[in-house]
C-alpha cells in the first residue's frame, strides 16, 4: 500500500464500526429509480437481427473470424484476440451471419462502424459448453484466459477489458504494490439506472460466486462490496447471500485448511451513502478508504483492484456455466416508456427493438440516452446496437428532464466549484476553455475531470460546462499530437542540417586540399616558366570585357530589368501553352529549346528579325533570318513568322535609329535587346495617348467600319492617319514603318473597341457589323484559330464576350484596310510619322500582345485557353507579316475581305506562303488586326494593371 | 424519430439566476420592511426609482451593444437597485440615486462586459461615487421617526426627494433637528464625531440615537436584514462562508479593540448592528459575481472585509465602510483565488 494510506486493519476497524469518508462536492440528484427498479429483470427475447460491434471496449477490435452466409451458434466467438487489449465478440444466439458491414454505432458521435450482423434463426442452439467444476483447481492465469475469451470487459460503462485489469492484479515478483483490497461497485450512483440493483436482488448469489473467483484470482486481503443506501433490497439480498454461503461453507468439510474463514479476506458488504457520484471508482475509494488515488495513477497503485458487479456476474457466468458475455441487463427509463423496467438484452440487440418492446411513445424531439441523465449520450439512431457497456436506455419526456435552457453567463457563483467531486475550480475551467487557454487549463487539472456533469447539474446559468471541457481536452490532445509530429519533424530536420553540415564541412576539406595542391603546382609552374599565371588570367578577362560591354546607361539598366522580368512572366505564364506553330529560333534568340513551342520565343524570333531589318538594306541578312527561320517546319514565308518578323524590323529599325545602336551582327547582346524592346513598348504607349489626343480630325475613311454606335471606334482610324502625315519624318524603311503605324492603330482602336464593348454591351453591335465579320467571328470561321479562340471565350467568359471580339474583329478589319491605303499613299509621298515614336510602336505590338496572351493563362484560364491564345498571337504576327507584305509589293487598297477560309487556315497547317492575290493579302492584314485586337482585349479584360491601357482610354474618351 | 442531440448532463437544478436573483430580492424584503418601519417611506421611493432607472439604463445598454431586452429578465439589474436604494438617506433627492444608478449599471456592470464579468460590485460604486461626489446629501439620515421633530408622510417624502422640502416646506437638514436643535446623525456616525472630539463611549452613548444594543431603529433595522439573509443561507442561494467570515472578523476584531480601549472604541454589537453590517455582510460582500470563488478564498474574502470595515469605522474619515471595504476586497479577488485554489483529487500536497 502507497504510504499516505491508512494500514489495512485500520481500514478493516472503521469499516466494520461504519466509518466511512466523504469526497469533496457531489451532488443530490433525484434518483428516480422507480419505476423501473420495481419489476423483476424480463428477457428481450431474440430479435431477428442482431447487431454485433466488432469493438465495444477501449481497446483494439479483434479479428473477425467468421464470413457473410456463415452459421454460427451461441456463445461462439465470432472475432479472435491477439492481444489482452482485444475483446472478442459472441454471438448471442445461433443464427446466420448476414452482413459485415458498417452500421451505425452505440457511440455519442452518431458514426457508423464495423458491425457483424447476425440473422437469429430462432433456434438458440448453444455452441459445447464446458462449466468449470471446481475453479479453484485452475490457476489464475488460465481463469484470466477464460474470462478474456468470455469477451468480459467492464460493465459498469466504460467497457474496460477485465483481463487486463486482472492480470496487472497478478503478483510478480518485482511488483511493487501488490492489490490488497478487491472493491466490487454495486453503487449504481446515477439516477434512473436500476440494472445493478436487480441484478444484485436477484443474483446476489452467482455475484457472491463470482466474488470468489476473483478473489481466487486476485487473492486480497480485503473485499468491500458496496451498495449506496438506496438500495435496500440488494443490500439485504446480497447479505442474505452471504449468510447461506457461509452457513454452507461451514457445514462443508470441504473447505481446505488454507481456506479457513480466519485466514480468508472478510467480505464486507458496505452501504455507502446516496450521493452522486459515489459510483466513480475514485470516488468510492475515498468514501471507502478515505485516501486518494494520486494524480496519473491507477487505483492499483494504491493496491486497489475494482470491479463492477455486472462484471463480477459475467465473470461468473463465464467461469461456472461457460456463457460468454452475449447479454446483459439493460434499464428501460424514463417516462416515455410505456413499460420501464429492467431486461436481459442480447448484446447486439437494436435499441429500437427495445423500445417498441417496451412501448416507448416517442414525442416531439425525444432523446434517447444511453446511460444515465449524468454522464449517458444521446443517440443519433435508434437503429444502434446495445453493447457490452450500456447499462441504460432513457427516454425522459421533455417535462420530466427539461432541454438545457438558453446558456447565460457565469455569475461565478461556485456552485459548480462546491460541486466538483474531484476539487477543481469549473468556472475557472469554462473560463480558460473559452477563450482556449490551453496552459492554464492543464495547470488547473483539466485531465483530472471525470466528466460526471454535477457542476453543469448545479449551474444555474444552465452553461454546458462538461460539453466545454470535453472540447477543451480533444483540442488539447490535438495540440499534442501535433507538437509531437513537430517535435518529430524538428528532429529531422535537425538530423539532416547535421548532416549536410558535416559533408560541407569534408566537401570544403577536400577543396582547400585540392587549392592547396593546384596553388602548389601553380607555384611550380611560375617558377618554372617565370610568369604569374593569375595576372595573366586577370588581363584576360579583363580583355573580354572591355570588348563586348558598351557601356548601359542607368535608364537602360532598368529598362532591361523590366524587360527581363516582363519575359519571365511571359515564359512563366506560357509554359504550359503549346504553341502550334513550330519554333523557328531557338538558336537566334538565345531561348532554350525547351520552350521551343512557347510564343515567348516569337517575340524573340521577331526582335532577332527586326535586327536584320534595321539593315534592310542589306538584302542578305533579310534572306540569312528567312533561311534560318526555314530550318525548322515553317517555311520562310509562313504568315507567322513573316509577320513576327515585319513587327520586329519595324521596331528594330526604329530602335536602332534612336540609340544609334546597329546591332547587325548575328551575336547581338541579349540584354539589349531587351532594353530596347521596353523602351520601344513604352513609346507605343505614348504613341497611343499621342494619337488619340490628335483625334479631333475625324475623317471618315474607312468605309468597311461597323457603323454603329462605335463611334470612338471609328474616329481612330481617321485620326491615324493625320497623325501620320503630321509627323513625317525622313525614314529609311517605309514599309516597316507603316506596318508599325498600323499596328499601334489596330491596338488603340481594339482597346477603345474592347471598352466600348464592355460599357455597352449591346445587341446591335453584332448585328451592324458587316456581312464578313459575323461571318469570321461567330459562326463559320471554326477553321480558323483565332477564330476559335474568339469562340472559346463565351465558354471561359460570358456570352458578350464573343459580340465583343466580333465588333473587335470589325474594326481591326476596317482598320487594317484603311491601313493598307495609307501604305498605298505614302508610297508616292513620304514615310509618315515621327519616326522613333510609332515604329516603336511596332515593336509594342509584338511585345504587348505577346504579354497579352500570355496574360490570359496567367490569370484565369485553362492551359486550353492558353493555347488558343498563344495561337491567336502567332496568327496575329502571320496576319502582320502578310500586312507588310501587302503594303510593301502591292498598291492595291480595294480588295475586299472574302477570301477568308483560305486564310485561315494558313497559320495552321503552315501551309506554302504561295503567290497570294491582293485580295488574300489584304485579309491577312485584316485578320492580324482582328487578332491582335482580340488579344489585347483579352488582357484588357482580365488584368487591368498589366495593360497599360486603361488610363490612356479614359483620355481618349474624355 | 428526429432524435434530439445534446449533451450531458440532461438533469439540471431548477434553480437558474433568474430565480435566484429573484429569491434574494424577496430575502432583502424584511430589511426593507424595517427601514421602512423606522425610518419612513422615503427609501421605498428611493427603490422605486432605483428599479426604474435600472431597468432603462440596462434597456439603453443591450439595445447599443445589440443584445436581446429579455436579458433584462435576470433580476441582477433589480437586484442591484434594490441595495442602491437601500443604501441612500431615504430622503435624497431624487438625481442622486438616478445618477448613481445609472453609473451603477452603465458604467460599473455593463462597460466591464455586462453580468459576470464585472470586478467591482456595481451598488457599491455606485454609493462610493455619491459619497465623495455629493457628501452632504449622502449623509443627511433622518433619525427614527419617534425622534423625529416633525412627522413626515409619504407625500412629504415624494416632495422632498422632489423638491428638496417637505409639502410644509422643510429640508431634509432641517428634518434632521431634534428638539434641542442639535442634528442628528446616524449612530455611527455620532459615535465617530464624539470620538474624534474626544469624548469616552460612554459620554457618547448618551444620545438619544443609542438603544438598546447599538441604535434605535438601525439595530432592528440590522437584525431584518440578519434574518434575511439567514433565510438566503437556508434556502441555499449563497454560500455561508462570505457571511460567516465577515462577521467573525469584525466581531473579533471590534472586540479586540473593545478590549483594549473600551472608551475610545464602539463596542462589538455597535459594530455588528449598526450601519450596513448585516446588509454588506448578507447582501452585498455576497454578490458571486465580484467575490472570491474558492472556498478558503471566500473565508479569506469575508475576513478582509470584516478588517476592512473595522479600520475604516476606527480609523477612517468616514463613519461606515462597507462600501470601500467591499471594494477594496474586490480588488483582491483575482489574487485570493490564484492563492487558494484547492487541491485537486490525488494531487499532491
Amino acid at each position: 500500500m502507497s504510504p499516505h494510506s491508512p494500514s489495512l486493519s485500520t481500514l478493516l476497524e472503521n469499516l466494520k464500526a461504519g466509518k466511512l469518508h466523504d469526497f469533496h462536492g457531489g451532488i443530490h440528484p433525484p434518483g428516480r429509480k422507480t419505476p423501473a427498479n420495481l419489476s423483476a429483470i424480463s428477457d428481450a427475447g431474440i430479435p431477428e437481427e442482431l447487431i454485433l460491434q466488432v469493438r465495444q471496449h477501449i481497446g483494439q477490435a479483434a479479428h473477425i473470424t467468421v464470413k457473410v452466409g456463415e452459421r454460427v451458434l451461441k456463445g461462439q466467438a465470432l472475432t479472435e484476440p491477439l492481444s489482452p487489449m482485444m475483446v472478442p465478440v459472441h454471438a448471442p444466439t445461433s443464427g446466420i451471419i448476414s452482413a459485415i458491414e458498417d452500421r451505425p454505432l452505440c457511440h455519442p458521435s452518431g458514426l457508423s462502424g464495423l458491425c457483424i450482423v447476425l440473422k437469429s434463426d430462432g433456434l438458440d442452439e448453444w455452441r459445447a459448453r464446458f462449466p468449470v467444476a471446481d475453479y479453484t483447481l485452475l490457476e489464475p492465469q488460465v481463469l484470466i484466459s477464460r474470462i478474456h475469451q468470455a469477451g468480459i470487459a467492464g460493465l459498469g460503462g466504460a467497457a474496460f477489458p477485465t483481463n487486463v485489469k486482472l492480470a496487472a492484479s497478478q503478483v510478480n515478483d518485482d511488483s511493487a504494490v501488490h492489490i490488497e483490497t478487491l472493491i466490487i461497485n454495486g453503487v449504481e450512483c446515477e439516477p434512473y439506472i436500476s440494472a445493478d440493483d436487480r441484478l444484485m436482488r436477484e443474483h446476489a448469489h452467482e455475484i457472491l460466486q463470482g466474488i470468489e473467483i476473483l478473489r481466487h484470482i486476485v487473492k486480497p486481503k480485503l473485499i468491500i462490496l458496496a451498495v449506496e443506501d438506496n438500495k435496500p433490497e440488494a443490500l439485504a439480498a446480497l447479505k442474505a447471500a452471504q449468510q447461506a454461503m457461509q452457513a454452507a461453507a461451514q457445514s462443508s468439510a470441504e473447505l481446505a485448511p488454507e481456506l479457513s474463514p480466519e485466514q480468508q479476506a472478510e467480505l464486507l458488504i458496505i452501504a455507502v451513502p446516496t450521493k452522486y457520484p459515489s459510483g466513480g471508482q475514485k470516488q468510492l475509494i475515498e468514501v471507502l478508504t478515505g485516501m486518494q488515488v494520486p494524480q496519473k495513477s491507477l487505483s492499483s497503485d494504491v493496491g486497489i483492484l475494482m470491479q463492477n458487479v455486472g462484471t463480477v456476474f459475467a465473470i461468473q457466468q463465464a467461469i461456472i456455466t461457460d456463457e460468454p458475455l452475449i447479454r446483459r441487463v439493460v434499464t428501460l427509463a424514463g417516462e416515455a416508456f410505456a413499460q420501464p423496467g429492467n431486461v436481459w438484452a442480447p448484446i447486439g440487440t437494436p435499441v429500437r427493438y427495445l423500445l417498441k418492446r417496451h412501448g416507448l411513445s416517442a414525442e416531439r424531439d425525444q432523446r434517447i440516452i444511453i446511460g444515465g441523465p449524468m454522464m449517458g449520450f444521446t443517440l443519433h439512431s435508434a437503429a444502434a446496437p446495445i453493447v457490452k457497456g450500456s447499462n441504460c436506455i432513457l427516454a425522459p419526456r421533455a417535462a420530466e428532464l427539461a432541454p438545457p435552457g438558453d446558456e447565460m453567463a457565469c455569475i461565478r457563483c461556485s456552485k459548480c466549484a462546491d460541486a466538483c467531486p474531484v476539487s477543481l475550480l469549473p468556472q475557472q475551467l469554462y473560463w480558460y476553455a473559452r477563450n482556449d487557454e490551453h496552459e492554464k487549463l492543464e495547470s488547473h487539472n483539466l485531465f483530472d475531470c471525470i466528466e460526471c456533469g454535477a457542476c453543469a447539474y448545479v449551474c444555474p446559468s444552465s452553461i454546458p460546462l462538461v460539453q466545454y471541457y470535453r472540447i477543451a481536452k480533444a483540442d488539447i490532445r490535438h495540440t499534442r499530437q501535433e507538437a509531437e509530429q513537430a517535435e518529430r519533424a524538428k528532429d529531422r530536420f535537425e538530423a539532416r542540417q547535421a548532416r549536410l553540415a558535416l559533408e560541407k564541412e569534408e566537401r570544403q576539406a577536400r577543396q582547400a586540399k585540392a587549392a592547396a595542391e593546384r596553388k602548389a603546382r601553380m607555384a611550380e609552374q611560375a617558377a618554372k616558366t617565370g610568369e604569374d599565371p593569375v595576372a595573366a588570367a586577370l588581363a584576360r578577362v579583363k580583355a573580354r570585357q572591355q570588348e563586348d560591354t558598351p557601356a548601359l546607361t542607368a535608364e537602360e539598366m532598368a529598362a532591361a530589368r523590366t524587360a527581363r522580368k516582363e519575359e519571365a512572366k511571359r515564359n512563366r505564364a506560357l509554359k504550359a501553352a503549346q504553341a502550334t506553330e513550330p519554333d523557328n529560333i531557338e538558336a537566334d534568340a538565345g531561348t532554350p529549346p525547351a520552350s521551343g513551342k512557347n510564343p515567348a520565343v516569337l517575340a524573340a524570333l521577331a526582335r532577332a528579325k527586326a535586327r536584320k531589318a534595321a539593315a534592310e538594306s542589306d538584302p542578305n541578312a533579310d534572306i540569312n533570318a528567312d533561311t534560318r527561320a526555314a530550318e525548322s517546319a515553317t517555311p520562310a514565308k509562313n504568315p507567322a513568322v513573316a509577320a513576327a518578323i515585319a513587327k520586329a524590323k519595324a521596331a528594330q529599325a526604329a530602335a536602332s535609329k534612336r540609340d544609334s545602336i546597329a546591332p547587325r551582327s548575328e551575336k547581338i547582346d541579349h540584354k539589349k535587346e531587351a532594353i530596347k524592346a521596353a523602351v520601344a513598348r513604352a513609346k507605343a504607349r505614348q504613341q497611343a495617348e499621342l494619337e488619340a489626343a490628335m483625334a479631333a480630325v475625324k475623317t471618315d475613311d474607312s468605309p468597311a467600319v461597323v457603323t454603329n454606335s462605335q463611334t470612338r471606334a471609328t474616329e481612330q482610324p481617321a485620326a491615324s492617319p493625320s497623325a501620320h502625315t503630321k509627323n513625317t519624318a525622313p525614314a529609311a524603311e517605309g514599309d516597316a514603318k507603316k506596318s508599325a503605324i498600323q499596328a499601334a492603330v489596330a491596338r488603340a482602336k481594339a482597346r477603345k473597341l474592347a471598352q466600348a464593348a464592355e460599357t455597352e454591351p449591346a445587341t446591335k453591335q453584332a448585328s451592324s457589323a458587316t456581312e464578313v465579320d459575323t461571318e469570321v467571328d461567330a459562326e463559320t470561321a471554326a477553321s480558323s484559330p483565332a477564330a476559335a479562340a474568339v469562340k472559346e471565350q463565351p465558354e471561359t467568359a460570358s456570352a458578350a464576350d464573343a459580340k465583343k471580339a466580333a465588333i473587335q474583329a470589325a474594326v481591326a478589319r476596317a482598320k487594317a484596310r484603311k491601313l493598307a491605303q495609307a501604305a498605298e499613299s505614302e508610297q508616292d509621298t513620304q514615310a509618315p510619322n515621327s519616326t522613333p515614336v510609332a515604329d516603336s510602336t511596332a515593336d509594342s505590338a509584338t511585345g504587348s500582345e505577346t504579354k497579352s496572351v500570355s496574360s490570359e493563362p496567367a490569370e484565369t484560364l485553362s492551359p486550353a485557353d492558353a493555347k488558343k491564345a498563344a495561337i491567336q498571337a502567332a496568327v496575329a504576327r502571320a496576319k502582320a507579316r502578310k500586312l507588310a507584305q501587302a503594303a510593301a509589293d502591292i498598291q492595291q487598297a480595294s480588295a475586299k475581305p472574302e477570301a477568308q477560309p483560305e486564310i485561315r487556315t494558313e497559320p495552321e497547317t503552315s501551309a506554302e506562303p504561295g503567290p497570294t492575290d491582293a485580295a488574300t493579302k489584304k485579309q491577312a492584314a485584316i485578320k492580324a488586326a482582328v487578332a491582335r485586337a482580340k488579344a489585347r482585349k483579352a488582357a484588357l479584360a482580365q488584368t487591368a494593371e498589366t495593360s497599360h491601357t486603361p488610363p490612356s482610354d479614359k483620355e481618349e474618351q474624355s | 424519430m428526429a432524435l434530439l442531440i445534446s449533451s450531458s448532463p440532461y438533469d439540471r437544478v431548477p434553480l437558474d439566476t433568474p430565480t435566484l436573483m429573484r429569491r434574494v430580492c424577496y430575502c432583502l424584503l424584511p430589511g426593507i420592511a424595517a427601514q421602512w418601519w423606522f425610518f419612513g417611506s422615503g427609501n421605498l421611493i428611493q427603490i422605486l426609482l432605483a428599479v426604474l432607472t435600472a431597468y432603462g439604463a440596462e434597456a439603453l445598454i443591450f439595445a447599443l451593444r445589440g443584445r436581446k431586452l429579455s436579458q433584462l429578465k435576470d433580476n441582477s439589474a433589480l437586484l442591484t437597485a434594490l441595495l442602491i436604494g437601500i443604501s441612500l438617506p431615504p430622503l435624497a433627492p431624487w438625481w442622486l440615486v438616478v445618477i448613481g444608478t445609472g453609473f451603477a449599471i452603465i458604467v460599473a456592470k455593463h462597460l466591464y462586459g455586462g453580468i459576470g464579468q464585472n470586478l467591482f460590485n456595481p451598488a457599491m460604486v455606485a454609493y462610493v461615487l455619491l459619497l465623495v461626489s455629493f457628501p452632504l446629501q449622502m449623509t443627511s439620515w433622518l433619525p427614527p421617526l419617534e425622534l423625529q421633530l416633525y412627522p413626515i408622510t409619504f407625500a412629504d417624502s415624494v416632495s422632498a426627494i422632489f423638491t428638496g422640502f417637505t409639502l410644509d416646506g422643510f429640508s431634509p437638514h432641517q428634518l434632521r433637528e431634534l428638539a434641542d436643535g442639535a442634528t442628528l446623525a446616524t449612530p455611527l456616525d455620532t459615535l465617530k464625531t464624539g470620538f474624534t472630539q474626544g469624548h469616552t463611549a460612554n459620554e457618547i452613548l448618551i444620545n438619544p440615537v443609542f438603544s438598546g444594543l447599538a441604535g434605535l431603529g438601525w439595530q432592528w433595522v440590522n437584525l431584518a436584514y440578519l434574518a434575511g439573509g439567514l433565510l438566503m443561507l437556508r434556502l441555499r442561494l449563497t454560500s455561508w462562508t462570505i457571511p460567516t467570515s465577515i462577521l467573525l472578523s469584525l466581531f473579533i476584531c471590534s472586540l479586540i479593540g473593545f478590549l483594549v480601549a473600551p472608551d475610545g472604541t464602539a463596542s462589538p454589537s455597535m459594530h455588528l448592528l449598526s450601519g450596513a453590517t448585516m446588509l454588506g455582510a448578507f447582501f452585498i460582500a455576497t454578490d458571486p459575481v465580484t467575490a472570491a470563488t474558492t472556498f478558503k478564498g471566500r473565508l479569506v474574502y469575508g475576513a478582509l472585509i470584516g478588517l476592512l470595515i473595522y479600520l475604516i469605522r476606527t480609523l477612517g474619515g468616514y463613519p461606515d465602510a462597507i462600501a470601500f471595504a467591499v471594494l477594496l476586497a474586490n480588488m483582491t479577488v483575482p489574487m485570493i483565488d490564484a492563492l487558494t485554489k484547492p487541491k485537486t483529487y490525488g494531487a499532491a500536497r
